[in-house]
Order: structure tokens, then C-alpha cells, then sequence
């Protein structure tokens, strides 16, 4: 590679002259670095990449709860043998508990985000609530256990009804991912103690937490409706 | 080797086209009253189709041919009218030629699936079981006597569940494992299926549908000419998929009168 | 601790010492790349000698097959197949083919090892997800196959596993026993390591690109990874739900796809109101993204070793760009022509076919732009152009199958029939292979720092063009001729006289499959004892051509990240080194615009 810019041999311009594309960049013969060879004009800031990769997640997981959304609506749809059931009370109970931590984890965000911008002396009780946060979260996922536990005791199993069906292996699925979120945040906690967080590690996990909620929040509507 | 290719492409476009133009393996002769626009659709895609392969394969061709010796000095040409000229080309032509198909296929496919059946079409009923056909007809009362499922049994050769001795309508079904039907009067198929998925295909009377279990559906046609035809399974549905098949006679009225009775005294 | 630099946001790790860390569970993005490579190789050869035991079987069923017995005795006594073990082994062929060698291979090997290099990284962002990538992924080929070793053999449901025959269990017959389920598990893992790898892809496109690399100076490869990787993840996303569920209905009792009142051998099944349906609208709403997810890499590769070959850039580096994203949006839109006489909707029938005719328009727009490129260029002739430019002639007579099938009235005829299966071979088996050939025997010399042999990678090109027209043109004729498909033997008279084209196939077919025996002894030889290849052999602009050594260093390219000044094809002017000027070169291109 060269070092130096050395001027190659005057060229002529191959093309037709009077269909020299102005400036649109047709990827064929232009260059889009100035005569100067300044690169200022080129950008140079990129998002950290956990951020993209979290909504590239979030994109994946949505479209997996989608087809699980339109298998249940066709399967209600097309079948006689759908029975209604009322859903377990701790369910509310266990938003409650979920949209909690989603504060608490706030909370400790925005802590340590302040004290990452210089603006706070030390990191405080930021840990104190993200331990609220991983606490309030195993207090969800044992509250969906109790809840199946309810459903089992009212007969009601896995392959029992379509409705049945259709709640475990919504709740399976979006517990599955709140385990995993735990195991994320778990990773955080073990970071900020050794003093190795990223600023965007810690917003993309907390990113993806809020999502379970909201992700919660429309599967127990989408079950009370439909269920 | 460039030019070898060349030759190559064109051997093998030519070539490719000739069975085609010859019809050398070719669709059989329909004997279907809505099998016309079908085949006319057919042939204006085989035309538009057999146009664009033969050319674009020798413009390729062509192309590798001409610009693969470059002469020393020669510089490089850009297409006349450049890539715009080309997309233009592609929506106008391409554009235009699968909007027009599409626009007189899709009455070909509403002739066939968005008409109801006449009021005095003939019923006939069919079902698929792992791994043959079998067909029902609906005898002098004209109805047919519910499907019992849980009354089927090959062993028994009762293939449609029927309660003979408790359902009325069920005693003058005839139950055969070949279909025949009058010529010139139009079928009203009933399709059931006994288990997995199967599909109906008769390719003289170009009628294709599949069975979908759980869910009853029918199909209605008409076939104008006597003959021996086969109804064959398209629909993968296990290890006897290939061997399943039935035949399909089309006969005069008087004739199909005379085989319905013989087959009413054999049940 | 706030990183605002693009490059600070991959760990700098260290080179990797020790063998388990460099060749086994590497973090390095070439070493995956080699790997999946080498799966798609296992693969392809497993799937390729499937097909030559189903050729056999299909010219010649009653012939006994030496050693056959030894796959399976149940499927094969006395070396003669039968029935259900052709079935199983067609299903084996077309899932491993699809998933494992047509995905892998253009998207996963290539792409993971010359995208970061050619957006000029480092490594991808997340080396560890990626190192799960391919470790998921190959053990998503595990299960499958494990299911020839199962009692009842692998699931003989076709690629496709349509309930409810898949999803009833044993009572459907051999073959619908545990295999099922280990295709289900398979494909449910597969699905899970492609998403891993979708997320490393875009990841790096949009956010690890180095100093000068604008979008639109990214070259062909990196967009068609790019697009597949998005594909990819909505489509992936949607299938592994579905094989969950398919999973539920076969071992759990749950109804998702199984209707009530099925009887089979005689007993009343004790499923109730699934719908089958929802399994074909779920599968393929997977399944149409999916074949391009299989040909756009492919497309990528193609244009990126044709431009090389060709000595300029393409007529329109833009529209061929928007094109592969037009494919990539309009493939939602097209997935019910696989479901024309399914016994969805009538109506939904024509509603699918007007997008799936109208999708035509920018694939031609691809061709065309292909073919406009050729005019007036200087076309060099090697094993790579060679493959790169029979890829053209493929997907041409591919595609052109394609109008007939997109019409639900002429699919009536169609349906089900070897019609089909040429097009889809044709289409996207052919030409996804040729398109790896292509991206094969460009990028050799900068994986291995060896060329390949050019005289046997030519034999290997002309044996393959002619014999893959002579195995799947006769298919068309076939399919119009009304034989239908996934049928291990021809009983119904019309079929008769069709049978001589199919041992014509077959002969085409074992001739054709030996040849590629010349492409991996060319492989494995090269890589040993090949010619050591030139910095940049074949004189070209882009990224990977610039990296300081032939492979790359563990960190692409020595210590210090490049600089991008031009835009990727900057062929046919006059540059220090000949008719061309690399991308990190930075001198400047005078044109007569500039002049004044």
C-alpha cells in the first residue's frame, strides 16, 4: 500500500463526456472523496454495535411470537373444540412483579450512566437495584411456575385443549427468554463489580428487558382475549 | 474457450427447446369443458417463456463471444441506453407480459373455482385413505349417509364408516374402488380424506386438488370424452404414495346406468 | 467508559494459541468461515450420494444396490429399496441440501470469513456468538444424521414434512416415528445458529465498516449478505416456532396441525381440530424466503467475480443493489403459489400470483443488468468466470420455468410434477452451486494462499455445465408429461413410456455427481501443494485483495485498519498498477469532469 499520494498518468475520460452521471454516485467511475482528500466528510461515528444488535434480536424474536400469534388465531379460528378458561390470577400478580424490575433496572441505568458521564462521584446503590432487578425477576419466573401449577391442578395440561396448549407454550416461550435476560443481567452485575462495563452493554441488556415487559404485557392480552 | 462456451450455450438452448417445440413429451389431450383456457394459457406461456430463454441465453452468448478477445486498445463500451434503458425494458415488457397472464389466468382459475355447480350436476363422493381411493355414490335418494369415523375399517371393507343398519339414507350407497361417471354431465366431487393429506389429479380432465383433512371441500367438472383415464396421488402420504391411484371411466349415459346397477347389486 | 469509536468496540484479543482455541472453538471470523465451508463440503457430499442412491432407484427399482443393506437393513434387504427408505432418503437429501450446504455454504462459510474483511474489520462485533453460530449449527446436523440410525429410520415427509402426516406419529407408517422428531430438532438448532450469525452479519455491515466505507461503497458480496442476513432473520424466526409445534403434536398430544376423525390402520387418531393448513402457510411463509436467502449470496458472489472478470464495474452498481432488495421484500409476499390447490382460498390463489408474477421483474432486471455489463467489457476466461457466467445461463433457464408455475391455472397441470423439481434445482440448486464454484475458485488463493489447478477446475466446469442441463432440462418434459414427483417408482400407464428419460437421468446424474469428485481432489490437493498464489492474482479492487498476507493475519490486516478512498469496482482506468485502482489505494481518478 502506498504511503505517499503520487499522481497517476493524466487519464481520459473513457465514458461519453455528456453522460457523466452528476454527482448521484452511480457506483461506476466516481470517486466520493474530494480532490483534497479530505475524509471529514465521510462519517466516521458508528453506533456501538450492541445497540443495532439488539434491535436485530428484538426483530427475530418478534416475528417468532408473531407466527405463534397467527397459529393461534387460525387454530381458534378454524376449530370447534376451543374451551374458554379463566387465567390464573397470579398472572397479574407477576406483571405487577415484571413491570417493577423493568424500574429498577431503570433506576440502576440510569445510575450508572451518570456516573460513567462523569456526573456522579461513585456508583452507590446502582448495584442495590440491579439485585431489586435480577430478585424481582426470578420472583416472575417462579410466579409462572405457580401459575402452571394452577392450571395443572385444575386439570388443565398441555395437550388438554387447544387453550391450554396455546398458554404453556406462550408462557414456555417468553419464561425462556426472561431466563435468558437473567442470565444477561447476570453478566452485568459480574461486569460492574470488576469494573468492565460498557456503557452499551448495560443499555442493551436493560434494551431487551424492557422488551420482555412489553413482549408480557401483549402475550396476557393476547391470552385474556383469546384464551 | 470463450467462443467454445459460446457454442456451447446455444447447442444447449437449442437443443433444450427442440422436445418442447415438438412436442415430444407433452401434456395429454384435455377432455374437460374448462381445460381450453388452460391450455391457451399454456401455450402463451410456453411462446413468452420459450422467447425470453432462447433469447437472453443467446444474447448471452453472443455477448461472451464478442467481448472475450478484447483487441489491444480496444476500451470499454457501456450498453446502449445504459441501465436505466434496461430496467425500462424489464417493466415495460416483462412488466406488462406477466401482468397480462396473470390477468387471463386468473379467469381460467375463476371459471373453474369461482362458479358454483349446476343445480342437477352429479354427485359423486371421494375419498383418500393411505393408500387408495374409493367412491361413493348416493343411489336412488340421492343423498349420502354420514361418514362414521369411528366405524371405518379397511378389514371390514367398510371404507366410509357407514351405519347401514341405522342411518336411512346410508342403505342405497354404493361404494366402489373405481370411479366412473357419464360423459357430457357434470361431477360434483365430494372430497373427504380419511387420514393425511392427498390430492386428486386426473391430467386429461385437468383437474388438480388436493385433499385437506379435517376440512370437506368439492370441486365440480365435466368430461367430454368416453375413455379410461387415471386419478393419481400427488400429495406425499407415506410409503405407498407412488402405487396409489384409481382409474377413472368415462362412459354414455345408458352404460354408466348399466355399471351403477352392477355395482348396487355387488355391495 | 464511553466508547464512541467504531474499533474499540471489538475486544483487540490477542492471537489465539493453542489448538482447541485456534481450529476448534475459534473466536476468529475466517476460521468460522472455513468451518461452516467444511460442513457445506460434508454436506453436500451426503446429499449429492442420496442422490445418486435415488437415481439408481428411480431408473432402475427393482436393481440391487451393493451394500446397501449396510444404510439400512430395514430399508434395503437384500440391496433392493424400498418404498419407504427411497422416501426417507429423498427427504434426507432435500433438507440436508437446503439447509446445510445451499445456506451454508454462500451465506454462512463466505460470508462470515470475506465480510468483515471486505467492510474493512477487524472481526465481527460478537466472536463469541459467532463461534455459537457454527457450533449450533453443526450440532443441528447431529440429529439428523443420528435419524438414520433410529429403528424406524430418518422422517420420509419430503423437506416440506406436511402435517399431519408428520405429525401423527408412528401410526402413519415407518418413518414417521422418532425421525420426525429429529428433523424437527435439527432444523429447530439450525434455525437458532443461522440467527446467530444473521445478528454478527448486519451487525458488522452497519456498524463495523472502516474509515471511507460509505454503504455504497461496499461491494456486491457484502449487500447480498447483508439482504440474506435480514431475510434470514424474519424467515428463521417463523420456522423454529413452527417445528416446535410440530414437535408438541407428535410426542406431547397437543392438536396444533392435527385434524379431529383421522383414522388410520383402521383407528380413529386422538387428535382434534388442528389445522393442517397452518403447518403449510407457517412452513412456507419459512420456505419462500428461504430459496432466495439460498440465491442472493450466490447473486452477490457472482456479480463480484464477474466484475472482476469483466474489467469494469456493472452498468449499475445501484439498481442492482435496490434489485436484491426488491427479492428480498417481495419474497413474503409470493408463498402461497406453493399452496395453489392446497385447498386454501380460491381467492388467496390469485391474490399470490400477482406478486409472484410481478417478482419476476426484478430478477430479470438482474440478468439484464449481468448480461448489459458483458457488452463491451474484457472478458477473462477462468474456472471462476466460467462458473460465474454458466451461473446466468442457469438461473435464466431456472427462472423461465418460473412463469409457468407462478399461474395457479396452468399450475393445475404443474403441480406436484417433475416441472417443479427441474425449476427449483435449476434455480436455486445449480446455480447456488455454481455461484459457491465461482466464489471457490476466486477466493482460494487468498484463503489458502495457493492457486488452484486451472486445467482441472475448467474440466470440473465443463463436465458440470453440460451434465447439470442433461439431469434437469428432461425434468421440464417430465413434469409436462404429468410424472409426478416424490413417487419411488412409475405404476400408472401414462407413465410408462416416460420411464427410458428417466435412466437417460440417471446416467446424466452419476456422471455429473463423479466430476465433482474432480473439484474436491482439486480442493484438497491445492490446499497442500497448489501453485503459492501472487498477492492479488487476479487484479482486483476489493478489500481482501489488500490484506498483507495470503490468508490474512488473525486480525485481517496487520495492526492497522485500512482507509477506504474509491468506490469497490474501479476497473477499466488507468491506476498506478494497470486498468485498475483498489479501494485503499489513494490515488486519485481523474476524469474529464475534474479536469476543468
Amino acid at each position: 500500500m502506498a504511503t505517499t499520494v503520487h499522481e497517476p498518468p493524466r487519464i481520459q475520460d473513457i465514458r461519453d463526456p455528456a453522460r457523466v452521471s452528476s454527482g448521484s454516485g452511480n457506483g461506476g467511475w466516481r470517486d466520493l472523496v474530494p480532490e483534497g482528500g479530505d475524509l471529514h466528510r465521510v462519517q466516521e461515528y458508528a453506533p456501538p454495535p450492541s445497540s443495532t444488535a439488539i434491535w436485530v434480536l428484538l426483530a427475530a424474536i418478534s416475528m417468532s411470537f408473531a407466527a405463534l400469534t397467527s397459529a393461534l388465531v387460525v387454530r381458534k379460528g378454524g376449530a370447534v373444540d376451543w374451551r374458554h378458561f379463566t387465567l390464573p390470577s397470579i398472572l397479574y400478580w407477576n406483571t405487577l412483579v415484571l413491570l417493577t424490575s423493568s424500574v429498577t433496572l431503570e433506576i440502576s441505568r440510569r445510575r450508572v450512566a451518570s456516573f460513567m458521564g462523569g456526573l456522579k462521584a461513585a456508583l452507590g446503590t446502582s448495584a442495590r437495584w440491579l439485585y431489586a432487578t435480577l430478585f424481582l425477576g426470578f420472583l416472575f419466573v417462579a410466579g409462572q411456575y405457580f401459575a402452571w401449577r394452577e392450571l395443572s391442578a385444575r386439570g388443565l395440561y398441555l395437550a388438554t385443549n387447544p387453550s391450554s396448549s396455546f398458554f404453556y407454550v406462550f408462557t414456555a416461550a417468553h419464561g425462556l427468554h426472561v431466563l435468558g435476560g437473567l442470565a444477561a443481567l447476570v453478566r452485568v452485575i459480574y461486569k460492574l463489580n470488576h469494573f468492565t462495563l460498557r456503557r452499551s452493554t448495560f443499555d442493551a441488556t436493560a434494551r431487551y428487558w424492557h422488551f420482555m415487559d412489553v413482549l408480557w404485557v401483549y402475550l396476557l392480552l393476547l391470552l385474556w382475549m383469546k384464551l | 474457450m470463450a467462443k467454445l462456451f459460446a457454442v456451447t450455450i446455444i447447442v444447449i438452448a437449442i437443443l433444450s427447446a427442440i422436445p418442447i417445440l415438438r412436442h415430444t413429451w407433452w401434456m395429454a389431450p384435455d377432455i374437460s369443458t374448462h381445460g381450453q383456457p388452460i391450455d391457451e394459457q399454456m401455450s402463451e406461456t410456453m411462446a413468452e417463456a420459450g422467447i425470453s430463454f432462447l433469447a437472453s441465453q443467446l444474447l448471452l452468448a453472443y455477448f461472451i463471444w464478442r467481448f472475450s478477445k478484447p483487441k489491444p486498445g480496444e476500451k470499454i463500451k457501456n450498453f446502449p441506453g445504459g441501465a436505466m434503458g434496461l430496467v425500462i425494458a424489464a417493466f415495460l415488457l416483462v412488466g406488462t407480459e406477466v401482468l397480462a397472464l396473470g390477468a387471463f389466468g386468473a379467469k381460467a382459475w375463476a371459471n373453474i373455482y369461482f362458479t358454483a355447480p349446476a343445480a342437477n350436476a352429479m354427485p359423486v363422493q371421494v375419498q383418500a385413505g393411505q393408500f387408495a381411493f374409493y367412491f361413493r355414490y348416493p343411489g336412488p335418494d340421492g343423498s349420502f349417509g354420514p361418514i362414521h369415523p369411528d366405524m371405518v375399517s379397511e378389514s371390514n371393507q367398510n371404507f366410509f364408516g357407514i351405519d347401514v343398519d341405522h342411518d336411512p339414507d346410508s342403505k342405497d350407497d354404493i361404494v366402489t374402488a373405481e370411479m366412473a361417471i357419464p360423459v357430457n354431465r357434470e361431477i360434483h366431487l365430494l372430497m373427504h380424506s380419511k387420514d393425511v393429506g392427498h390430492a386428486f389429479f386426473v391430467p386429461e380432465l385437468r383437474v388438480h386438488q388436493d385433499f385437506v383433512p379435517g376440512l370437506d371441500l368439492s370441486i365440480h367438472f365435466t368430461a367430454t370424452k368416453i375413455g379410461r383415464y387415471e386419478i393419481v396421488c400427488t400429495q406425499l402420504c407415506g410409503l405407498g404414495h407412488y402405487n396409489m391411484k384409481a382409474y377413472l371411466s368415462v362412459m354414455s349415459q345408458d352404460d354408466f346406468d348399466k355399471w351403477l346397477k352392477q355395482q348396487a347389486a355387488n355391495q | 467508559m464511553h466508547d464512541m469509536s467504531a474499533h474499540a468496540h471489538v475486544a483487540h484479543h490477542a492471537p489465539p494459541t493453542g489448538f482447541i482455541r485456534k481450529y476448534v472453538f475459534s473466536l476468529d471470523h475466517k476460521v468460522i468461515g472455513k468451518q461452516y465451508y467444511g460442513l457445506a463440503l460434508v454436506a453436500v457430499l451426503v446429499g449429492m450420494f442420496l442422490s445418486w442412491l435415488m437415481r439408481m432407484h428411480l431408473g432402475w427399482t427393482n436393481f440391487a444396490i451393493p451394500g446397501l443393506h449396510l444404510l439400512s437393513s430395514n430399508g434395503a434387504p437384500g440391496d433392493v429399496m424400498t418404498p419407504e427408505f427411497y422416501l426417507q432418503l429423498m427427504t434426507m437429501h432435500g433438507t440436508i441440501m437446503v439447509f446445510f450446504v445451499l445456506t451454508t455454504a454462500p451465506f454462512a462459510a463466505f460470508g462470515n470469513y470475506f465480510l468483515p474483511i471486505q467492510v474493512g474489520a477487524e472481526d465481527m462485533p460478537f466472536p463469541h456468538f459467532n463461534m455459537m453460530s457454527f457450533w449450533v449449527t453443526f450440532a443441528g446436523f447431529i440429529p439428523l444424521i443420528a435419524s438414520f440410525f433410529v429403528s424406524d429410520g430418518p422422517t420420509l415427509g419430503g423437506w416440506t414434512q406436511y402435517a399431519p402426516l408428520s405429525a401423527v406419529g408412528t401410526v402413519g407408517g415407518p418413518g414417521e416415528g422418532t425421525g420426525v422428531v429429529l428433523w424437527a430438532i435439527s432444523i429447530a438448532l439450525f434455525c437458532v445458529g443461522q440467527l446467530l450469525g444473521a445478528l454478527n452479519f448486519i451487525t458488522t455491515t452497519l456498524d463495523m465498516r472502516t474509515k471511507g466505507m460509505s454503504l455504497w461503497r461496499m461491494p456486491l458480496t457484502v449487500w447480498g449478505w447483508f439482504i440474506t442476513s435480514i431475510m434470514g432473520l424474519t424467515a428463521f424466526a417463523v420456522l423454529m416456532p413452527a417445528c416446535v409445534l410440530l414437535i408438541l403434536d407428535h410426542v406431547a398430544g397437543t392438536s396444533f396441525f392435527v385434524p379431529s376423525n383421522l383414522v388410520i390402520n383402521d383407528q380413529l387418531q386422538p387428535h382434534s381440530g388442528g389445522s393442517t393448513l397452518l403447518w403449510q402457510h407457517l412452513f412456507w411463509f419459512f420456505g419462500h424466503p428461504e430459496v432466495y436467502i439460498a440465491i442472493v449470496p450466490g447473486m452477490g458472489i457472482v456479480s463480484h467475480v464477474l466484475i472482476t472478470n469483466l474489467r469494469r464495474p456493472l452498468l449499475s452498481h445501484r439498481v442492482m443493489v435496490y434489485s436484491m432488495g426488491a427479492l428480498a421484500v417481495l419474497s413474503y409476499m409470493v408463498y402461497g403459489h406453493h399452496m395453489f390447490v392446497s385447498g386454501m382460498n380460491p381467492v388467496s390463489s390469485i391474490a399470490f400470483s400477482f406478486p409472484t408474477l410481478v417478482i419476476t421483474i426484478p430478477s430479470t432486471i438482474i440478468v439484464l443488468i449481468w448480461l448489459g455489463s458483458l457488452y463491451g467489457a474484457k472478458i477473462q476466461i477462468n474456472s471462476a468466470s466460467l462458473f460465474a457466467l454458466g451461473f446466468i445461463s442457469m438461473f435464466i433457464s431456472g427462472g423461465v420455468s418460473g412463469f409457468f408455475l407462478a399461474q395457479p391455472s396452468i399450475d393445475i397441470m404443474l403441480h406436484a410434477t417433475y416441472f417443479v423439481v427441474g425449476h427449483f434445482h435449476m434455480v436455486m440448486g445449480v446455480a447456488a452451486m455454481f455461484g459457491i464454484f465461482a466464489g471457490t475458485y476466486f477466493w482460494f488463493p487468498k484463503m489458502f494462499g495457493r492457486m488452484m489447478n486451472e486445467t482441472l477446475g475448467k474440466l470440473h466446469f465443463w463436465l458440470t455445465f453440460v451434465g447439470t442441463y442433461c439431469i434437469f432440462m428432461p425434468f421440464h418434459y417430465l413434469g409436462l408429461a404429468g410424472n409426478i414427483r416424490r413417487y419411488q417408482a412409475f405404476v400408472p400407464d401414462y407413465m410408462q413410456p416416460l420411464i427410458p428419460v428417466h435412466k437417460f437421468i440417471t446416467i446424466a446424474a452419476l456422471a455429473t455427481g463423479a466430476a465433482q469428485l474432480i473439484f474436491v481432489y482439486n480442493l484438497i490437493h491445492s490446499r497442500y501443494w497448489g501453485e503459492p498464489a501472487p498477492e492479488n492474482p487476479w487484479h482486483a479492487t476489493s478489500l481482501e485483495w489488500s490484506t498483507p498476507s495470503s490468508p490474512p493475519p488473525f486480525d485481517n490486516f496487520g495492526g492497522t485498519l485500512p482507509v477506504v478512498y474509491h468506490d469497490p469496482y474501479q476497473y477499466g482506468i488507468e491506476g498506478s498498477s494497470g486498468d485498475y485502482v483498489m479501494q485503499t489505494s489513494p490515488e486519485k481518478i481523474q476524469t474529464k469532469s475534474d479536469e476543468s
